[in-house]
């Protein structure tokens, strides 16, 4: 199923969002999206160009973004809202606390520019908390989708899910690992390549990064399971379990803070269940910086590089 | 149509009831708020029984206005008026605040009929309704939106996001009540955190503004008159008040905003109501 790793195609996250967007909006009047100055950065701009009626700017206004959505989805709406996440999270953390997840609201909260890959804007704006902050919350789901058409397919699903989704996606075009007919099941990891003798679990772009150490590791002989874990709230409890009692060894591996992520979830699920050893590829309690994109994840030790040595020492302890 | 659509008569009787159900709850529960569900009786009694389009044996009814109380802790006032108006039986009114009662301190839309969203953070109501008017307003529907705001509310920055956005787009379905107390848990609004002139704040919004005395049955029906045939801006009215409205050794008091009387201050309230403890917590159980 996969195809050659130097070979893939490069497109961007937030754009298969913001195709979704249109597909969702021509066959369901009940979707409507609404940005704060970013809107075209976000690719809500696809959208508001073929739906002007049912796109709604408004202004640098974050806080009252998430509330307004919650109002349109008390009269049967499906509300998108988007712009960086730290701002679609972080920024109005307390409306999505009460307005939408205390009330179960149907809204959809969708934060572009995730992770360290966001670049030279630096750390105010790369969000490294906010998978943390939403999985923390009663009621919402969080999905990270790995590519392009993985964030298309996750669009179009979430807005069938009832209740609050997150939804979170980068700035940069990274490689497509799956294609238009990849089906996507929510709340199941997927796993990308067997193996035996420690997994691998990645979501977002780290997902691409575990298929290149896993390669590097195969021909090492080590034989690493690679899963890409895109839905981290409700969590594949199953998945993990099993793999865990199979492989024995875990290794976890994302673009957000280390407190708190989908490793965080991983580990709560092994320490109740299957505690084996895992290891951490993460950010370390630090802020980002300015930096091109693939220096950064470098820098932060979020490259297949970090993968494959986090992997070594989880075998050790295994 | 508002299904009861009482007349003035009929809704300073009504509100007199809500008072009394307001201490009498609150006696129950030993805790909760007092001061702003009695500053606001007077106007949120004219909205459920006059002019809120609704229908109590039917809260998700399709057609409905909406009401939004950013105030969240003024339940009491909130409760009180659902129940009066038969969302559900009186005698829950006796639960509030109490372990597994479907009536939270603060309101929860999954608990209690006639909660449209969960509230308790203040400056976040506003924005709730601006999104049912924006998208009533796209749906070319015609539902009236109507949000009680407190004024020590307005201190949040996120209320005047809101504020913008309706006079931004024009929402002129969309009506807010201030409960102009000038009373918050600190004390004086003007002495903690100056909000006014509050008219020229909201005019310079794009507002249509009304200002009256907020106890004033008349004066509240005839800006709500106002308010509903008033078009190409929202319209907010300032509702002086009194905190503690009707209860003499509540009134003006900002130590009354978030405690419940004591079974003896109780007595006395309902004493100057014109009825009793006993009674009045009679009269909810067998509701
Ligand atoms: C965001 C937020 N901050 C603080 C509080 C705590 N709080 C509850 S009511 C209140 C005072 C509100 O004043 P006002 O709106 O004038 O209401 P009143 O006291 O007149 O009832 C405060 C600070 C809260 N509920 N939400
Ligand atoms: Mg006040």
């Amino acid at each position: 199923m996969l195809k050659e790793l130097t070979k893939l195609e490069m497109k961007k996250t937030r754009e298969g969002f913001g195709h979704a967007l249109v597909e969702l909006g021509e066959k369901d009047e009940r979707i409507v999206v609404l940005a704060a100055d970013v809107t075209d950065s976000v690719n809500a701009g696809f959208f508001a160009r073929r739906f002007p009626e049912r796109f709604i700017q408004m202004g640098i206004a974050e806080q009252n973004m998430a509330a307004v959505a919650t109002g349109l989805s008390l009269i049967g709406k499906i509300p998108f809202y988007s712009t960086y996440s730290v701002f679609s999270t972080c920024r109005c953390m307390d409306q999505i606390r009460i307005s939408i997840c205390y009330s179960n609201a149907n809204v959809k909260v969708c934060g572009a520019h995730g992770g360290i890959s966001v670049g030279p804007d630096g750390a105010t704006h790369q969000a490294m908390e906010d998978i943390a902050m939403m999985r923390s919350l009663p009621n919402m789901k969080v999905i990270v989708p790995c590519d392009y058409w993985q964030s298309k397919r996750a669009t179009m699903a979430a807005a069938y899910i009832d209740g609050p989704v997150f939804l979170r996606f980068g700035r940069e075009a990274v490689p497509t690992l799956t294609d238009e007919s990849t089906p996507f099941e929510f709340g199941k990891g997927v796993v990308l390549h067997d193996g035996g003798d420690a997994a691998i679990i990645a979501c977002g772009v780290m997902v691409y990064e575990a298929l290149v150490a896993s390669e590097v590791l195969g021909k090492q002989g080590i034989d690493c399971r690679v899963i890409n874990l895109h839905t981290i709230k409700p969590i594949d409890r199953e998945l993990i379990i099993r793999t865990a009692r199979e492989c024995g060894a875990i290794v976890t591996a994302e673009e957000h803070q280390v407190y708190g992520g989908m490793g965080s979830a991983v580990a709560e699920v092994l320490v109740s269940h299957v505690p084996v050893p895992q290891e951490f590829v993460a950010v370390m309690d630090r802020f980002g910086q300015s930096g091109q994109p693939d220096e950064l994840l470098r820098a932060f030790g979020l490259k297949s590089e970090d993968i494959v040595v986090a992997v070594k020492r989880v075998l050790k302890r295994k | 149509m508002n299904p009861f659509n009482y007349s003035a008569e009929q809704l300073q009787a009504a509100a007199l009831d809500v008072r009394r159900d307001i201490i009498t709850m609150l006696v129950e529960a030993k805790s909760g708020h007092t001061g702003g569900p009695l500053s606001c009786t007077d106007f949120a009694t004219a909205l459920s029984f006059r002019i809120l389009n609704h229908k109590p044996s039917e809260p998700h009814w399709a057609d409905r206005d909406f009401l939004f109380y950013s105030i969240g802790h003024v339940t009491p006032v909130n409760y009180s008026l659902l129940a009066e108006c038969g969302y559900f039986p009186l005698k829950d009114l006796m639960t509030f605040r109490k372990l597994n009662s479907r009536l939270q301190g603060h309101p929860h839309r999954l608990d209690t009929p006639g909660i449209e969203v969960s509230s308790g953070s203040l400056g976040q109501g506003l924005s709730i309704a601006c999104g049912v008017a924006k998208g009533s307003s796209i749906d070319k529907h015609p539902r009236r939106v109507f949000c009680v705001m407190g004024d020590g509310e307005l201190q949040e920055g996120s209320c005047w996001e809101a504020i913008m956005f309706a006079g931004h787009y024009h929402l002129d379905k969309l009506g807010v009540i201030i409960d102009y107390n000038k009373r918050q848990i600190d004390g004086e609004v003007p002495k903690i955190m100056d909000i006014a002139p509050l008219a020229d704040k909201w005019q310079a919004f794009n507002w249509h503004v009304l200002e009256i005395d907020g106890h004033d049955i008349q004066q509240i029906l005839a800006a709500y008159d106002e308010m509903l045939h008033y078009q190409g801006k929202p319209t907010v009215i300032i509702a002086h008040t009194t905190m503690g409205k009707g209860v003499s050794f509540m009134e003006g008091k900002s130590e009354w905003h978030g405690k419940p009387p004591t079974m003896e201050q109780g007595e006395q309230a309902l004493q100057e109501l014109g009825t009793t403890y006993d009674e009045w917590s009679s009269r909810l159980l067998a509701g």
